[in-house]
């Protein structure tokens, strides 16, 4: 492993970069198609069936099954389409959701290379950039579809994910009062010096968890693809690999929503005992740190599941009301009742 | 090769731009409004409704309901066939309760024949248990189509299980799971099988634990009431001009249930009462479903505990098909056979309207007949039919995410609808 030694700084942060990006697609993706086999069987545990059990051992083969319909199946462009927008709404939507994984740290260190693609210092900032940016794949693909459903469902959308990115970002700030930091990976070292921050942000967690169900637009917020009314809103007019892009871009960005509550409230990939709060010195701590990260991130995607199968969802108008007039203002007196504890207690 | 034109959007800035510098105030500056054509192929609209929403913004400017889809000519057919024949087309009238329709449709003809006095109470009884059992699993599904549109859907499911041993029950008694053709004129096709009170008695204690366990995911949920209450409210003045029937009545707040009004079978013998809501919104009519299923269980109960013997049938060999064992043997009995099964059972000159309280209302057969073994015009008043007429008045004002609830607390079925 000389060789590595004997190469620049820049080389080898672009070396080790692109292995962390290819890991982390690598891993993602299998993730991907596994919670929506989960998410299957999951519900079928909690209505009473069976669920995919017939391929393979378990049915563990199901998302190959699953990938392998989306990729034969007819590639369908209607004809009243605007065809560019059409083409890359998918794309635009599907993007944003992997980008977020940069700068989420999912494991302390792994030999000298911290576990994170991208260590910036403006973390949060990044994130919230780039999940604002995916609103643009829903509302390009309702208006390209060039119909009435989608074009009801993209129009929802785009309201709801805006007005829940407020409430979301205002959720956010109190922990960073706290930590005095925006760069996750300091994030998680205070919470590993003063516990998870969930215990002193819990208004926080709150807000950002049902945020986080508006922007992944999952049930009780499923408005913009409710398909009792809108039939499959924005992605109506989809299918095969383009249809299967909006899912997987669902499903990664649930996954990116769970990582970031995990980071934020949950400690990331410490454990308060057995010493597991500290960085990793061996290769050995550094995959089970890794293997904590996850864990926790399985959770939450499970308890994204979960509620998705026993609640119905909100009207519209109710979920802006909610949004707006409840959470923001929630936010707001969070913000300032945190900033007035800590100025009492500096 | 055919052409595809580009559709086009009306621009609404442009119109509302124009109306502004048009000078005038009251002009529109809403700008159009947008058709949305809601049907026959939605998964909201059960079957094949077909609606045509005129919408501002997702607000339901008019809405204009349009059925048919489904019609297959009932009321024709029934003319050309005698009334026996009859019987199966009413399975598949109201599908989701087809044992209560072969009930109603009998009772009519037998009143046209002046003969519903002389049932034997145990046909009485088991007709109560078949009509009973056809509004648990109506009701069932209903609620659980209704739930499931406004997003829970594992309410549906759980729905779905129960009704799935009330199928096993059907198969058992009648040798179908679905359509039934239970009932004969004067009677029954069979008597119930061995065992087979036992396995109903069963049945009810489990779906009691069911109607708590959907009871707690919809009742007090308040995503489920923010989305029922006060949505789709039917006045009584509404409900009464429209000529509402069942639940979607009562949920107004009328006490009008025909077992009571005017009870048939042995309803009159029986104890239940009857639920009423108080506003008339979708959350009332849910309500008013859930209650009459437990009100069901415990007309059961009584039916089970007061089952007399005796035949099933009348004993007259010119009304129900005589024993096989006679036919084969006795002379008459052969000739009666002969008689009912080519010419149909010989009912007098007369009209007559006979209406039951079915699961989705009141479902009523005018019969004119001018002798013979045919009916010279057969008329089915569909609850559903006349139910969905209500929906011009009730969806303007409403959101679109509205229309599933409303729709769905409606309860309807399009192959009633439709006939």
């Amino acid at each position: 492993m000389s060789w590595i030694e004997h190469l620049s700084p820049t080389q080898q942060f672009v070396l080790f970069s692109t292995l962390k990006v290819l890991c982390v697609i690598v891993v993602l993706l299998p993730t991907i198609a596994y919670s929506v086999m989960a998410e299957r069987r999951v519900s079928a545990a909690i209505q009473d069936r069976v669920g995919p059990n017939r391929v393979g051992p378990f049915g563990l083969l199901q998302p190959l099954a699953d990938g392998l319909k989306f990729i034969l199946k007819e590639d369908f462009t209607p004809a009243h389409v605007r065809k560019v927008f059409f083409w890359i709404a998918p794309a635009v939507a599907m993007v944003p959701a992997f980008m977020t994984m940069a700068v989420i740290p999912f494991g302390s260190t792994l030999g000298a290379q911290k576990m994170v693609i991208a260590d910036l210092n403006v973390g949060i900032l990044y994130t919230f950039g780039i999940v604002s940016l995916g609103v643009y794949g829903i509302i390009l693909a309702g208006y390209a579809s060039n119909s009435k459903y989608p074009f009801l469902g993209a129009i929802r959308s785009t309201a709801q994910m805006i007005s829940y990115e407020i409430a979301m970002g205002l959720s956010v700030i109190p922990v960073f009062l706290c930590v005095g930091d925006l760069n996750l990976g300091q994030v998680i070292s205070y919470q590993s010096n003063h516990g998870w921050l969930v215990l002193y942000a819990p208004v926080s967690f709150v807000i950002f968890l049902v945020a986080a169900f508006a922007e992944t637009n999952r049930l009780p917020f499923d408005l913009p693809e409710c398909e009792t009314e809108l039939v499959a809103g924005y992605h109506t007019e989809y299918s095969s690999m383009k249809f299967a892009l909006f899912f997987l871009g669902e499903y990664a960005n649930m996954i990116a929503a769970s990582a970031m509550m995990v980071t934020l409230f949950f400690g990331g990939w410490t454990l308060p005992f057995f010493g597991l709060d500290q960085p990793a010195t061996g290769i050995l701590g550094g995959f089970l740190h890794i293997g904590i990260f996850m864990g926790k991130m399985l959770m939450f995607m499970l308890l994204f599941i979960w509620v998705r199968w026993m609640l119905p969802r909100f009207r519209y108008d109710q979920l802006m009301d909610l949004g707006w007039r409840r959470f923001v203002p929630l936010g707001l007196v969070n913000i300032v009742a945190t900033a007035i504890f800590l100025w009492m207690r500096a | 090769m055919s052409t595809v034109e580009e559709m086009e959007f009306k621009d609404t800035a442009k119109a509302a731009l124009d109306a502004a510098y048009a000078g005038s105030d009251d002009q529109d500056l809403d700008g159009e409004k947008m058709v949305l054509n809601m049907g026959p192929s939605h998964p909201a609209t059960h079957g094949v409704l077909r609606l045509l929403l005129e919408l501002d913004g997702e607000m339901i400017t008019k809405a204009t309901p349009d059925v048919g889809f489904l019609h297959r000519g009932d009321e024709k057919i029934a003319e050309n066939m005698t009334y026996t024949q009859f019987i199966p087309y009413t399975d598949r009238l109201d599908y989701l309760a087809p044992l209560a329709n072969n009930v109603a449709y009998v009772l009519a003809v037998e009143k046209l024949m002046g003969i519903q006095n002389d049932l034997p109470p145990r046909c009485q009884y088991i007709r109560v248990i078949c009509c009973e059992l056809a509004r648990i699993s109506a009701h069932l599904l209903g609620l659980g189509a209704f739930a499931m549109d406004v997003g829970a859907m594992t309410v549906f499911l759980y729905t779905f299980t129960e009704r799935e041993k009330i199928y096993n029950l059907i198969e058992s008694l009648t040798g179908a799971r679905f359509t039934t053709t239970y009932t004969r004129i004067g009677g029954l096709s069979r008597d119930l099988p061995e065992g087979w009170t036992g396995q109903l008695r069963t049945f009810l204690g489990e779906v009691v634990a069911n109607f708590d366990e959907s009871e707690k995911l919809l009742t007090r949920n308040r995503i489920f009431v923010d989305r029922t209450r006060d949505v789709g409210v039917i006045s009584r003045e509404l409900a009464i001009d429209s000529g509402l029937s069942g639940p979607n009545l009562r949920g107004s707040g009328i006490d009008h249930d025909l077992r009571k009004a005017h009870p048939y079978l042995v309803y009159g013998e029986l104890d239940f009462d009857v639920p009423l809501g108080s506003v008339g919104d979708s959350y009332d009519r849910y309500l008013v479903r859930m209650e009459e299923m437990r009100q069901s269980v415990r007309i059961l109960h009584q039916c089970l505990d007061k089952l007399p013997g005796g035949p099933v049938s009348i004993p007259d060999g010119k009304t129900v098909l005589p024993p096989k064992e006679k036919v084969l043997t006795r002379m008459e009995e052969l000739i009666h056979q002969f008689m009912i099964v080519t010419q149909g059972v010989d009912v007098p000159p007369g009209e007559i309207y006979f209406g039951a309280e079915n699961p989705k209302g009141e479902l009523g057969f005018f019969i004119h007949s001018k002798g013979g073994g045919t009916p010279h015009r057969l008329k089915i008043r569909a609850p559903s039919f006349v139910n969905l007429s209500v929906l011009p008045h009730l969806l303007p004002g409403h959101m679109v995410s509205d229309t599933v609830a409303i729709l769905g607390s409606l309860d309807f079925v399009m192959g009633e609808c439709d006939r």
